[in-house]
């Protein structure tokens, strides 16, 4: 087996494993850091795909940005009281039912179109001008539009959420 | 590439290199708490550590001895994982930055060519943004996991502070990234051969090096360790070794941000070059490092000199006035660049 290989595979075990662990801790800021391992390892299947960028983006705004923002809200909840509560709740009948439609989805999607559907190649030689500029032109060139409405849009929300969490204006 | 037959040889040079990178950044760390202490009682008349060694010169190896010997107590109602991950991610993530900073010129020696990095990353500022911002995890679980109300808030504040100061660390420095049109460090640096960046981007400048004292957590943002308040901060609970690593890790800190100031601002290793070959080589590492002094001067001159924000001046600093002039900067500055390239 070459390299890259044996890294996407380890890289894959990682992500999966601390998926599980995320969703199995009783203990919310334990779910936390599996969730940062998650996300990092998942950076790091980017980076195996020679896009740099993305993995640094991936680092910086979802590990260091959005899950420290998690870790604060969880820090501040009473852990005594969420180790008495029940876990899990009883609803293993409804979860199994749609566990197993949806894995019958996904398999007859993978069945039917196993064709078209590839592994992405490890490019040998990262692209001329590095994939920031690739990213940059993507986002600012051809999609423009798209990127200026999904902004605006994540403004919105954002005062929104402001607004809301402020009850009383000055 | 690196052909099979030197592959050792190759990996010998990276380990070597690496190994010396830490050897001196750990030196420079011990020796930035020995001048803080010498810096700040001269600042405050008096002697400062004198008795170890000539003008307390091997205060800092009695320090680590005593500090390694210390008996480390664990607090019987913590996290125990996680109140033991806590310094060490700290610590590792405060030393795994520096793996990206470039030190001066490629040199050849022998056939040889030498680079003064361990690695040249073409994303290489990114890598350092993402590896500090991955340090508030050590303060906020520090905090979390030590189960004690001082700790609690000392994280809490200390990784409040850090998030609000990183937006305005990048936007400081987007400014240089479009004038060099890279995020190689190395690149950036050699744009500047004409005229440092500190001159083209003082806003720029000022916003990134006040953002960095706040990142650092550093006087006068030291809220987390305000000890009027709150004791010691998120590292309340730790002792020994594990708060010796929480020691060593703002320091490293410090060390990043003063060799990122200097490659981005001051022109890195650039500097009159003369002389016979090897003092040529060596010349920018001489100049890099002054630079990085000067740098790590002004720290401990700040902390000497300034006293504590309160913690509300502190955030409407960072968000009112920090980080509108950040972004009016970034669209200054690409509204000139714009203007110039048609």
């Amino acid at each position: 087996m070459m390299l890259p290989q044996i890294a996407f595979f380890f890289l894959s075990a990682v992500t999966l494993i601390s998926a599980v662990m995320v969703i199995t801790r009783r203990n919310a800021v334990h779910s936390i850091i599996w969730l940062i391992v998650t996300l990092f390892s998942v950076g790091g299947i980017f980076l195996t795909l020679h896009a740099e960028f993305l993995f640094a983006v991936q680092v910086i705004l979802y590990v260091g940005g959005i899950m420290v923002l998690f870790l604060f809200v969880v820090m501040l909840v009473n852990l005594d009281v969420a180790l008495k509560q029940a876990q899990f709740n009883r609803q293993w009948q409804v979860a199994l039912v749609t566990a197993l439609v949806l894995m019958a989805e996904l398999g007859y999607g993978i069945y039917r179109g196993h064709q078209g559907f590839t592994l992405a190649q490890v490019t040998a030689t990262p692209m001329s001008g590095g994939n920031t500029q690739a990213v940059g032109l993507a986002l600012y060139q051809d999609y423009m539009l798209a990127v200026e409405i999904a902004s605006v849009l994540l403004l919105v929300a954002m005062v929104g959420a402001v607004i809301m969490a402020k009850r009383k204006i000055e | 590439m690196a052909t099979g037959s030197n592959m050792p040889l190759l990996l010998l040079a990276i380990l070597a290199k690496v190994g010396v990178v830490l050897l001196v950044l750990l030196t420079t760390i011990a020796y930035a708490v020995w001048l803080e202490r010498k810096v700040v009682a001269r600042i405050q008349s008096r002697w400062g550590p004198y008795l170890v060694g000539p003008h307390g010169l091997l205060q800092p190896v009695a320090d680590a001895l005593k500090i390694f010997f210390k008996e480390d107590i664990v607090p019987t109602e913590v996290d125990r994982v996680v109140y033991c991950l806590a310094p060490f991610l700290a610590f590792s993530l405060a030393l795994l930055s520096i793996s990206v900073i470039p030190f001066g010129e490629s040199v050849t020696i022998g056939g040889a060519t030498i680079h003064f990095q361990i690695t040249d990353l073409n994303v290489g500022l990114l890598f350092v943004f993402a590896v500090t911002s991955l340090g508030v995890y050590g303060v906020a679980l520090a905090g979390w996991s030590s189960n004690s109300k001082y700790s609690l808030l000392g994280g809490l504040r200390s990784s409040a502070q850090m998030i609000s100061y990183e937006l305005s660390l990048g936007l400081g420095v987007v400014g240089v990234v479009m004038l060099a049109g890279s995020l190689s460090l190395r690149e950036i640096v050699e744009h500047q051969s004409g005229l440092w960046n500190v001159f083209v981007q003082p806003v720029g400048f000022l916003i990134y090096f006040t953002a960095a004292v706040a990142e650092t957590n550093r006087v006068p943002f030291d809220l987390p360790e305000g000890e009027s308040e709150l004791v010691g901060g998120f590292h309340t609970e730790y002792s020994s070794f594990k708060f010796a690593m929480f020691f060593m890790a703002e320091y490293a800190n410090i060390v990043t941000v003063s060799c990122l100031a200097t490659l981005l601002f001051f022109g890195g290793w650039l500097g009159p070059v003369f002389g016979p070959p090897l003092l040529r080589a060596l010349l920018p590492v001489f100049w890099f490092c002054l630079k990085v002094f000067c740098f790590l001067f002004l720290y401990i001159w700040i902390r000497g000199t300034l006293p504590r924000f309160r913690y509300d001046q502190l955030m409407a600093f960072g968000w009112k006035f920090l980080l509108p002039l950040g972004l009016l900067n970034v669209l200054v500055t690409s509204l000139v660049l714009a203007w110039r390239s048609t």
